[in-house]
């Protein structure tokens, strides 16, 4: 896209009160990004030693630094005092239900094919924070461009 | 695919902002799309440009998606060779010619058509990415994955082992860049265009990412596509 902000008519590229206000907000998607990174890493490394004995140090320690990442992000956006919550919950709760469908049909391929019960574990674990962090980057880029009061 | 575009008349709506098109009675359930018929004061050369009306999640289009996947699973559960192939290989041929289509082909044209033009545009365009998209992912990795188990690709004794976490990696990167970069690019425009008074600039950023990001992934399917490809060849 080539287009600049000056071909805009007046009154549809200025900044608006939503601009002004992303200064103020937290790093909810580089620390969402952050965890997504660490998950799809970790389900990495326990890939690449399928058929052979797993070391699963490394991916422990991964799921743990994403799951202190989603917490963390969790409470950021939690103590956002000007956030369109309305709209944040909203597509939240729709997309938590599309990633848990996700979720849940690659769960359902570890259990079908006999995924060994640590790996199993670990991977549950991934394809949870998976299904939980996906929608709160989903939802929070929506709301931060949100009125607060918008419903 | 269809969508439920029940109207193309335009002009934003006052209250728009909260109709954003996920409402609370089912998934998808945005289908009560008034026509837009409402033109704000201004919007004869002054105003911001008209927005037609529309719905952020196509509703029309979730039984196909749902059929979709019900093959999917079906193709997984029974571990069909013909099926598992056809899922993988459909799924990951379209994935990336769409990919490639929008990085190379359409973000130039787009850049190109006057601000109402590329208005509608996205209004039309955005909310059918929203399904199509995550499906096709769905399909490729899904099949691709329990292909490459059935197969033997993923056991680690595999002799071109390297390449197949090649893959993995590349993959993931795609993952990454498709789940928190181009996702809630998609969504964010598909929101915006819903406001009453929707900001140029901010969807013109938006739409650049989403219109990147698929450039980007495509590219980097193509490197996929030689490793998968090298691999069958073994």
């Amino acid at each position: 896209m080539t287009a600049t902000a000056e071909v805009l008519p007046p009154g549809f590229g200025e900044p608006d009160a939503e601009d002004l206000r992303q200064s103020e907000l937290p790093p909810v998607m580089p620390i969402a990004i952050a965890t997504l990174v660490l998950v799809v890493a970790g389900g990495i490394v326990v890939a690449a030693q399928y058929g052979r004995p797993p070391k699963l140090t490394v991916p422990v320690i991964l799921l743990g630094l994403a799951a202190v990442l989603l917490v963390v992000n969790a409470v950021l956006v939690f103590r956002i005092k000007e956030f369109a919550r309305p709209v944040f919950h909203r597509v939240l709760g729709w997309a938590l239900l599309a990633y848990v469908v996700i979720a849940g049909i690659l769960e359902y391929v570890f259990i079908y094919d006999h995924t060994p019960a640590r790996e199993l574990a670990l991977f549950s674990g991934m394809l949870m924070l998976f299904a939980l962090d996906v929608p709160l980057m989903l939802s929070y880029s929506v709301a931060r461009w949100q009125p607060p009061d918008a419903t | 695919m269809t969508d439920t575009v029940t109207d193309t008349a335009v002009g934003t709506r006052p209250g728009a902002a909260t109709d954003t098109g996920l409402e609370s009675g089912g998934p998808g359930a945005s289908g009560a799309s008034e026509p837009g018929v409402t033109p704000p004061p201004g919007t004869g050369g002054h105003g911001p440009p008209p927005v037609p009306s529309f719905n952020i999640v196509p509703v029309r289009a979730l039984p196909v998606v749902a059929v979709i996947l019900i093959g999917l699973i079906v193709a997984i559960a029974s571990n069909n060779l013909w099926a598992l192939e056809f899922f993988h290989v459909a799924g990951g041929g379209l994935w990336t010619s769409l990919d490639l289509f929008l990085g190379l082909v359409l973000g130039p044209i787009m850049g190109s058509l006057s601000i109402p033009a590329r208005i509608e545009f996205t209004t039309k365009f955005m909310p059918k990415m929203l399904l199509i998209m995550p499906t096709l992912v769905a399909m490729t990795l899904g099949a691709g994955f329990q292909l490459a188990r059935h197969l033997g690709n993923l056991e680690a004794s595999y002799p071109h082992h390297g390449w197949v976490v090649a893959s993995y990696i590349i993959v993931g990167c795609m993952a990454v860049i498709a789940l928190g970069l181009l996702e809630p690019a998609n969504l964010a425009v598909l929101f915006e265009l819903k406001k009453p008074r929707p900001n140029g600039a901010r969807i013109q950023r938006l739409m650049k990412v989403f219109i990147y990001t698929a450039g980007i992934t495509g590219l980097l399917q193509i490197l996929t596509i030689l490793i998968m490809t090298f691999l069958a060849s073994r």
